[in-house]
């Protein structure tokens, strides 16, 4: 009998030192990904000239080519929100409102959300991938042998470009899906532009709107990119490591992107 | 890929970013950029301002001239008091001019009218419109008019007996 309660009891502390090697692991990585972001953003610095032509290149993997993606899902989405704003205005006599509501949804909410959830998967897992691969075939480490510092030359230039990227996506993004919605709205299902327009902006203010949901992108930019950078720097260098940590930059970075969202418009838009 | 293609298009985004933002702010938000100079302030008291908001516009004859800042309570009069931006370049409104709370449309958002007076003194920053007309609310108006109808069949009534 008393075999069978120390067995349970080691049963329970075993789970109870589980739980907290977690909890420690945590802490500890996100200990690492804050010092890793201190170094690279205020470590001693690389040329600025030099410094400027990484940006360049980053910006150009990071911003130039999520391009694509953002402006047709932008234009698509704004023409679903279109087209279903109209279908249930329509009932009661108000269809001019629909640009209202098209500009209010994209500006505050699905341009920063659904920018940073595209962003996360198209340029976030690229990042971590090619830093994580950097890492696995030993880049990182001959780059230290050679005394050049890779929290400067390759996480520094890669993680402003996401921040720089970012809300310059978000505006493209509601930009183009206001257009699409306006596209259906007036052109195809017959709403008066004037009103359509009007509406638009008597309703959206520029700085409780426009600004509010660009905070919200250079936040998410920020985190995203911090996630997969991190995740990149901080994987197991061999492949299955590597797959791992990608798999975790979309998982954690959307996670992060829509709980934050949360937060931020409680604060902006809510009565905190 | 050539650095020079790189660096052009990345101007390229940078530049499409910022015109997104400032389309965002001209096109979408409204937003001109010399509002806040060249405006000044009235005021105007409602027995009852309806749904009238924050940013409702103040028209006259139909042009927007101004926008609503504030729409607060007078705990004194217990009447609606409501602050106007008004257009610096609109500095001829008469000092016996009227607002009325007016509807855009049958179910469009309300919005401040204000008719013309006939005095030769003109409204300064900082004064208040006296002549005021309350806005029409709907329930109250059908609540008159099925009212109206009752006395007039029970009228009609007498009349016959």
């Amino acid at each position: 009998m008393k075999n069978y309660w120390g067995a349970a009891m080691n049963r329970i502390f075993e789970q109870l030192a589980g739980l907290g090697r977690s909890g420690l692991e945590i802490i500890q990585a996100m200990g690492r990904a804050t010092i890793m972001l201190y170094r690279a953003v205020f470590g001693r610095s690389v040329s600025h000239a030099s410094f400027l032509s990484l940006l360049t290149r980053q910006i150009y993997s990071v911003g130039v080519l999520s391009l694509i993606i953002i402006t047709v899902s932008g234009l698509f989405i704004g023409m679903v929100l279109g087209l279903q704003g109209y279908n249930i205005l329509v009932r009661y006599g108000s269809e001019q409102s629909v640009g209202q509501l098209v500009a209010l949804s994209l500006v505050r909410e699905l341009g920063p959300v659904v920018t940073a959830l595209l962003f996360a998967g198209r340029a976030g897992s690229a990042l971590t991938a090619e830093i994580g691969l950097m890492k696995a075939t030993e880049q990182l480490s001959s780059l230290e042998m050679i005394g050049v510092d890779p929290l400067k030359r390759i996480i520094a230039p890669r993680f402003w470009a996401g921040v720089i990227s970012m809300p310059l996506l978000a505006c493209i993004f509601s930009m183009v899906g206001i257009f699409g919605g306006a596209m259906v709205g007036i052109d195809w299902l017959g709403i008066y532009q004037g009103s359509f327009w009007g509406n638009m902006e008597q309703a959206v203010d520029f700085r409780s709107d426009v600004v509010d949901g660009l905070i919200k992108s250079v936040v998410f930019g920020f985190v995203a990119t911090w996630i997969a950078v991190f995740q990149g720097y901080d994987a197991t260098p061999t492949s299955e490591g590597i797959s791992r940590a990608t798999t975790r930059t979309v998982v954690y970075a959307s996670l992060a992107v829509l709980g934050l969202d949360f937060i931020l418009t409680a604060v902006m838009f809510g009565e905190l | 890929m050539r650095m020079r293609t790189v660096e052009i298009s990345v101007g390229a985004f940078l530049l499409a970013g910022i015109f997104a933002l400032v389309l965002l702010a001209l096109r979408v938000s409204g937003l001109s950029i010399s509002t806040e100079a060249h405006s000044y302030r009235l005021y105007a008291e409602f027995d009852n301002i309806g749904s009238l908001t924050k940013r409702a516009k103040v028209a006259m004859g139909g042009v927007t001239i101004g926008r609503v800042v504030a729409v607060e309570l007078n705990k004194k009069t217990y009447m609606a008091r409501v602050v106007m931006d008004i257009d610096a370049n609109v500095d001829n409104i008469p000092v016996d001019s009227s607002a009325a709370i007016l509807t855009a449309g049958l179910l469009g958002e309300k919005f401040v009218g204000i008719s013309i007076g006939g005095a030769n003194e003109y409204l300064q920053d900082d004064e208040t419109v006296d002549d005021t007309q309350s806005a029409i609310v709907l329930e109250e108006m059908i609540g008159k008019f099925l009212l109206g109808a009752v006395n007039k069949d029970d009228a009609a009534k007498g009349e016959n007996f």
